[in-house]
């Protein structure tokens, strides 16, 4: 019994240590770790080198590993994104499980590349004139087509030939109207989008606008999606919808740019991306 | 140090191998009767078929862990439904609390697995190698053809008693006859293979050679029961005042001062924790009555009244020490402690089973959508998104009419289609994005938060449910 085990020799204030043995299944375990970490050693990249480590002769790497799991879920993804190259922008939605793919990478896509200007839930930031792309207002149109060919060559986008491109006049800098002229027409789009406003002021504006507005954003102020002019008879307002922000719209004109994403996505991605926003409820 | 070589090692101290000697009486039969039962069950329930309809396997008891459905009979339980899974869990707590209680470790000697199949393996132990005396002799022979014969076709058949072990486990879990077959034709998934490796091998060797050890060393409930127990608990004991002193009662002993013990160690032999119960309580002891069979045996034989050894509480010691009787067994269970067990075991079962007959077979849960939490449309008007989640539990397709009640301005809309009937597959569940739409200037449009309450009605049925959520307006 412990009687038995000598001791170690040492005592701290009366007490002593046994000097015991291991027991034997523990001596057992301890020596298999080390044949396996000898084994291991030689087998799992292991002693670091100057650049890089010896690579061990299984040619085990984590990095390949990712990359076939990449590369195994790219393979799966392109028999779906051949599918969406092949079908037309407006059956995919007829196709249940294309559809569902089609929203799920477009909606990955946007989060990556879309997010920054738009928005994670795509409501767009009106102060700096980034679309809200949930409501009903389109000012390139909101047909699928319509918004593949926005994704596609983007608004203003100098690199390619097939951008979106409407310029406004800025009326107050460039001095095309004066300054009460321009009070006037801030009145009576007011009237027009149903708000708060001077009637007589809205009157004498009413002259102004037909002279210079109504070619783009028609005459009763509903827009043209054709040239890009927003409507001006809605709620919906892209730089904000009071009499200040609209003075200073008249003032110094809005120019929003977008990129084009034609040399930066796959088509079978902006096809996705066009199907996501397409569906977020505000499509035509 | 001394230069002597140092005492071999006292932390590696080698098992005592325990031969548990065959026993009759009530003990031994309730426990063959009860080992009969349980493993029965067991290894039949996986093939009781039960119609579930085309695309379902025919299984009566099968837990679905790949989409997440357990079926029971006529009970189908879905994830959202696991208070039910947990109640029962709360019903096996308490209801040990109640057994061990009122008696003890009665789990422990009759019902744990571990006890179940040790006992078989020692049944088949004894069936190959003979009673004690004989296993003995083979344990401490040198190996022959003999030894070699009788472990070899031993340990043969407790490997494929382990094999069914593992082997029903696995049939809990999928469509048994496809998993019988695929496992024949080398077919079946990797995972049931290695199920079935790892509880064959854990049967083997837990029921074979770590026997009393897994219930001293590795089972945390021996710790766990001494707050489960009091001095009115019925637990098995020594009546060491009727049989002390000990003793063979040979020639020339004085018969009356002689206690009823003749120290034949039947209540020893036949242990399979390998103790002596007349050293009083202890923690090995799982409280299996062999040692009352046993020992009531030999009263028999010897002409002394039985219950030298019996059931017993600590409570009954003092007035029995004195010469009074002990008190029926019914006082012992059913007293105050064991009645509160009772009533909180019961009030959950009922209220499990009140569950059960009041859920309805369809669900409706709303996510409003915060990012944005309202979109302003081109005509002034203010809309709220909402992913709505329709569970179908039920066999057949279900139609869902959606509709929205109390705000007469609201209207709602499915996303994706013109109509508002949303179709959901059979045992699936569906999720679905709707609008709320609120014209220009009325209360909610102009509002801060509107409740509102969305109605999803079965259509051809009078199923129907509500859920309230709540319309964000512009005023925030």
């Amino acid at each position: 019994m412990k009687e038995d085990v000598a001791t170690t020799g040492h005592s701290w204030d009366g007490i002593e240590e046994y000097d015991n043995p291991m027991p034997r299944w523990w001596l057992w375990t301890f020596y298999a770790c080390i044949i396996w970490a000898v084994g291991y050693m030689f087998l799992f990249p292991a002693w670091p080198m100057i650049k890089s480590a010896t690579p061990g002769l299984l040619g085990y790497s984590t990095r390949a590993d990712v990359a076939d799991e990449i590369a195994e879920f790219e393979a799966r993804n392109d028999v779906w994104f051949q599918q969406l190259n092949q079908t037309e922008l407006t059956e995919i939605a007829a196709n249940t499980d294309l559809q569902r793919f089609a929203t799920q990478a477009g909606g990955s896509v946007f989060r990556a590349q879309c997010s920054q200007c738009h928005g994670s839930g795509a409501a767009g930031v009106q102060a700096s004139g980034y679309p809200n792309l949930l409501d009903d207002e389109w000012l390139w149109g909101g047909t699928i087509d319509d918004i593949h060919q926005t994704i596609t060559y983007g608004i203003r986008n100098e690199e390619h030939m097939d951008a979106r491109y409407s310029q406004m006049p800025a009326f107050g800098q460039d001095g095309l109207l004066a300054e009460e002229e321009i009070d006037q027409v801030v009145e009576y789009v007011l009237q027009m989008s149903g708000q708060q406003h001077d009637a007589d002021l809205a009157q004498a504006g009413f002259e102004v606008y037909d002279l210079n507005c109504v070619a783009c954003h028609g005459p009763d102020g509903g827009g043209d999606p054709f040239v890009g002019a927003p409507a001006l008879n809605n709620a919906v307002w892209l730089y904000g919808g009071d009499a200040e922000s609209i003075r200073e719209t008249i003032y110094y004109s809005r120019w929003g740019v977008m990129p084009g994403f034609v040399n930066r996505l796959r088509p079978a991605e902006i096809r996705a991306v066009a199907a996501y926003v397409h569906q977020l409820g505000g499509g035509e | 140090m001394s230069s002597s070589a140092p005492p071999e090692s006292t932390l590696y101290q080698k098992r005592e191998p325990i031969f548990p000697r065959r026993v009759k009486g009530s003990f031994r039969t309730m426990k063959w009767w009860l080992l009969a039962a349980m493993l029965g069950v067991y290894y039949i329930t996986p093939w009781i078929r039960w119609d579930r309809g085309p695309e379902m396997p025919d299984q009566a008891v099968l837990l679905d862990l790949a989409s997440r459905r357990f079926f029971f009979f006529m009970i189908e339980i879905w994830p959202h439904e696991f208070y039910f899974v947990a109640g029962l869990l709360i019903m096996a707590g308490i209801g040990l609390f109640l057994f061990t209680s009122a008696l003890g470790r009665v789990w422990c000697g009759y019902a744990c697995p571990q006890t179940v199949w040790t006992d078989l393996f020692i049944l088949v132990e004894r069936w190959i190698e003979g009673d004690r005396n004989a296993r003995v002799r083979l344990h401490h022979q040198k190996w022959n053809a003999e030894k070699v014969r009788k472990y070899g076709l031993k340990w043969v058949v407790w490997l494929l008693i382990g094999l069914a072990t593992g082997g029903a486990w696995v049939f809990y879990f999928t469509d048994a006859p496809t998993l019988l077959q695929n496992l024949l034709n080398f077919s079946a998934p990797p995972v049931a293979y290695l199920t079935i490796l790892f509880l064959t091998l854990t049967t083997f060797l837990f029921g074979g050679f770590f026997r009393e050890q897994i219930c001293i060393y590795a089972c945390p409930w021996p710790r766990i029961q001494a707050a489960m127990m009091d001095e009115a608990t019925l637990t098995i004991g020594y009546r060491d005042w009727r049989g002390e002193p000990r003793g063979k009662h040979r020639k020339g002993d004085d018969a009356d001062q002689m206690g009823d013990c003749i120290d034949c160690m039947a209540c020893v032999n036949v242990c399979p924790m390998g103790i002596d119960i007349r050293d009083g309580q202890q923690l090995a002891c799982i409280t299996c009555g062999l040692c009352i069979d046993a020992c009531n045996d030999v009263m028999d034989r010897i002409g002394k009244p039985r219950d030298l050894i019996g059931y017993l509480a600590l409570s009954d010691e003092v007035a029995e020490r004195q010469g009074g009787t002990p008190i029926s067994v019914w006082k012992h269970i059913f007293r105050p402690r064991t009645m509160v067990y009772t009533v909180i075991w019961g009030g959950i079962g009922i209220g499990l089973i009140a569950a059960l007959f009041l859920r309805t077979d369809i669900d409706m849960s709303i996510s409003p959508i915060r990012n944005p939490t309202y979109v302003v449309m081109s005509d002034g008007a203010v809309r709220n998104a909402y992913d709505i989640r329709l569970r179908n539990m039920h066999g057949a397709p279900r139609q869902f009419f959606l509709s929205v009640s109390d705000n007469p301005s609201v209207r709602l809309t499915v996303e994706g289609q013109s109509g508002l009937l949303v179709t959901v597959n059979p045992d699936e569940q569906l999720s679905q994005r709707v609008y709320l739409t609120a014209p220009s200037g009325t209360p909610p449009a102009t509002g801060n938060q509107t409740p509102v309450r969305i109605w999803a009605s079965v259509t051809g049925d009078t199923d129907r449910i509500n859920s309230d959520t709540i319309f964000n307006g512009r005023a925030q």
